[in-house]
């Protein structure tokens, strides 16, 4: 009876255990299946070890996809954090109209789904009718994202700001608004500059904030899929073929199951270390400051 | 010399928040403002710091007219209700940082810094970050980065309100020590009249944007000028009961004849409020002319050392304050002495008429309040 009674905690984390069994545990564990094994159909599989690693680690293609991938969440991340900072610091900041409005019209991109926006970015390129490929080429500019490398990176990248930022812009809005009147009169007091106030009380003020920020647009733009394959399919080449998009034509394109499952779960190991380092950085930073 | 205000009013969105404050601190002086929330103390305080401009008067400080100037241009230093720090600081550059700016060498900030930091207990703290300290460290972190500042005026915006009664003690008396060794005007808000009455100096008590009254702690103390300013410089509030002469009778409530005695006698005829402070209620008779009346317990507050004994008297809401811890169940038959001689007695509006008559044995202004029995 005694021990019946002491193991009866079990029971309230058994939900808890099954919903994550059931949306994490199982799925990684299939994906780990595939990767250490060939699979020919139902019932023909071979054990082959870590042999798709090592071919997914070797596989050039791959390394050229990563450091596009690198080259791309830090550009992301270049532009999306300062400005978005940049945009919420002139935001208003009495609440009325004037904020509501402006949330409203900044958050409009990130209600947008995101395949939706590759059609949309499509089409405002487009060389013939699109707003800005048109108004480009008309000054006498070629400009395709079809066809340069390089084009459809700024298209991409363009996209991207427009998309993201506002996810920047709400956080360091929402980081700004919580800090007290009482220190920008303190800093008056003080006769602190413009400058002094934001590097010495909004920037370690919001760094909570800025930290989530700065990684959930590491996260997506390392993730990032729909909109690049819907805007550039991954080309023109293979410019602006990214790990996910590579993944998805090993996995689908080509059916090769075994080698998909090792690059996920090499991918997914990136995305972790990179979040873990980003965390610990800034968590050293900001030691001993308020959150 | 000091801070002169003169007819300042504040009007915001047509709403009044301060009427025709006339005020004139001196230089080194320790002003207390009292009231309660919302009395328009922070307002005052903003107007005198230069933070906010008054809709109408002038403020004057060491006479000249400062009433447009900017906050970055005066010498003004301020310690508010939050605990205010550069959070990327450390304690000492906390301390530091009103110097920095104004570009006094290291070698003299270092020995100001740990001059300040001595007086607040803080030495061993310098290199901690702020968040890394208790509030009343952080507070006291605040306090010195005030003090550092060469500033004319100190401005401190209930600066205890968010620590625990035990702090608030100790950083009070260790402020009050600091505040008498400053030449500057210091002006200290508080809703507590017991925070006002241990930092002494000078009384300055708000209701609804308006000054009341104005004075020496231990003068208005012992001769509010009126009911309003009795019940906010009086903790638990004062007792009133309304009174009746007649006939040469004094008449308290519904029956309780009070003897026309001396200082009653220059009183006509009419209706009085008689206020009695409940720490002159007693359980035991004190003297011969103590007059006794009977209720039941509404409840007992033990609060540290000390309890209240609330009851109603004809109808009166009223409380005892007893020195002691005496538990007394609710609905329980309790005897109630009072002196005559502790009243005060106010005209039916709320002027002050009549005050205990009390030899006044200290001088005014140098009051420590912590026995003011008047």
């Amino acid at each position: 009876m005694k021990k019946w009674q002491d193991n009866k905690g079990w029971l309230f984390i058994l939900p808890v255990f099954l919903i994550v069994a059931f949306s994490a545990i199982i799925p990684l564990m299939t994906v780990v299946n595939y990767s250490i094994q060939d699979i020919f159909g139902p019932g023909q599989r071979i054990f082959v070890g870590t042999e798709w690693f090592k071919e997914t680690l070797t596989d050039p293609r791959l390394h050229e996809a990563l450091w596009r991938q690198l080259l791309f969440s830090g550009l992301v991340l270049l532009i999306e954090m300062p400005l978005g900072i940049a945009i919420a610091l002139t935001m208003p900041t009495k609440k009325g109209l004037g904020a509501s409005l402006c949330l409203v019209l900044v958050a409009l991109p990130l209600l947008i789904p995101w395949n939706v926006i590759g059609t949309i970015w499509i089409i405002f390129t487009r060389p013939d009718i699109g707003l800005m490929g048109a108004l480009i080429n008309n000054m006498g500019i070629s400009f395709d994202h079809t066809a340069s490398g390089l084009h459809a990176w700024i298209t991409l990248m363009l996209m991207e700001v427009w998309h993201w930022t506002p996810l920047v812009i709400l956080l360091a809005y929402a980081g700004l608004r919580s800090i007290p009147e009482a220190y920008y009169q303190a800093a008056r007091i003080d006769g602190a500059s413009a400058w002094a106030i934001f590097k010495y009380i909004q920037l370690p003020k919001m760094r909570g904030v800025l930290t989530i920020a700065l990684l959930l647009r590491f996260m997506d733009s390392f993730l990032i899929y729909a909109e690049p394959f819907v805007l550039t399919g991954g080309g023109p080449g293979n410019a602006t073929t990214f790990l996910s998009i590579y993944l998805v034509k090993i996995a689908v394109g080509q059916f090769d199951l075994g080698p998909a499952g090792a690059f996920s779960l090499i991918y997914f190991l990136i995305v972790l270390l990179f979040c873990y380092l980003f965390y610990q950085v800034l968590l050293n930073v900001g030691k001993g400051e308020a959150s | 010399m000091g801070l002169i205000l003169e007819q300042v009013n504040k009007t915001v969105e047509g709403e009044m928040h301060l009427a025709d404050i006339t005020l004139d601190l001196a230089s080194g002086s320790r002003n207390v403002i009292l009231g309660r929330t919302l009395a328009g103390k922070t307002t005052l305080l903003r107007i005198m710091a230069g933070l906010d401009r008054p809709t109408a008067g002038k403020v004057l400080m060491d006479g000249q007219d400062v009433t447009g100037i900017s906050v970055r241009k005066r010498k003004v230093a301020m310690v508010y209700q939050q605990f205010i720090n550069y959070p990327s600081f450390t304690v000492f550059q906390n301390i530091a940082s009103p110097l920095q700016i104004s570009g006094v060498n290291k070698k003299t900030i270092r020995e100001k810094v740990m001059e300040t930091a001595k007086l607040l207990h803080l030495e061993d703290m310098l290199d901690r970050m702020p968040a890394e300290l208790s509030g009343g460290q952080q507070q006291r972190v605040a306090i010195a980065r005030a003090l550092m500042k060469d500033s004319q005026l100190l401005l401190l915006d209930e600066p205890l309100v968010n620590l625990d009664y035990k702090l608030r003690e100790e950083l009070l008396e260790e402020l009050t020590a600091i505040f008498k060794k400053r030449d500057c005007v210091v002006v200290y808000t508080t809703t507590e009249p017991s925070e006002a009455l241990k930092l002494g100096g000078h009384i300055v008590i708000m209701d609804q944007g308006r000054v009341l009254q104005t004075g020496p702690t231990s003068q208005v103390y012992r001769n509010p000028a009126s009911v309003d300013t009795a019940q906010l410089l009086s903790d638990p509030p004062i007792n009133l009961f309304d009174a009746v002469l007649k006939d040469e009778a004094l008449t308290l409530g519904s029956d309780l004849a009070i003897p026309v005695t001396p200082p009653f006698a220059s009183l006509s005829s009419g209706q009085y409020r008689i206020g009695v402070r409940p720490n002159h209620l007693y359980l035991h008779r004190q003297s011969p002319e103590d007059m006794k009346i009977e209720s039941t317990v509404e409840i007992s507050e033990i609060n540290g050392s000390e309890t209240f004994i609330h009851f109603l008297y004809s109808g009166y809401k009223t409380v005892l304050h007893e020195v002691g811890i005496d538990s007394r169940k609710i609905g329980s038959d309790i005897t109630v002495y009072m002196n005559p001689e502790n009243f005060f007695v106010f005209s039916k509006k709320g002027e002050l008429l009549i005050s205990p008559n009390r030899p006044n044995t200290r001088s005014q202004g140098d009051l420590n309040g912590t026995n003011l029995s008047g």
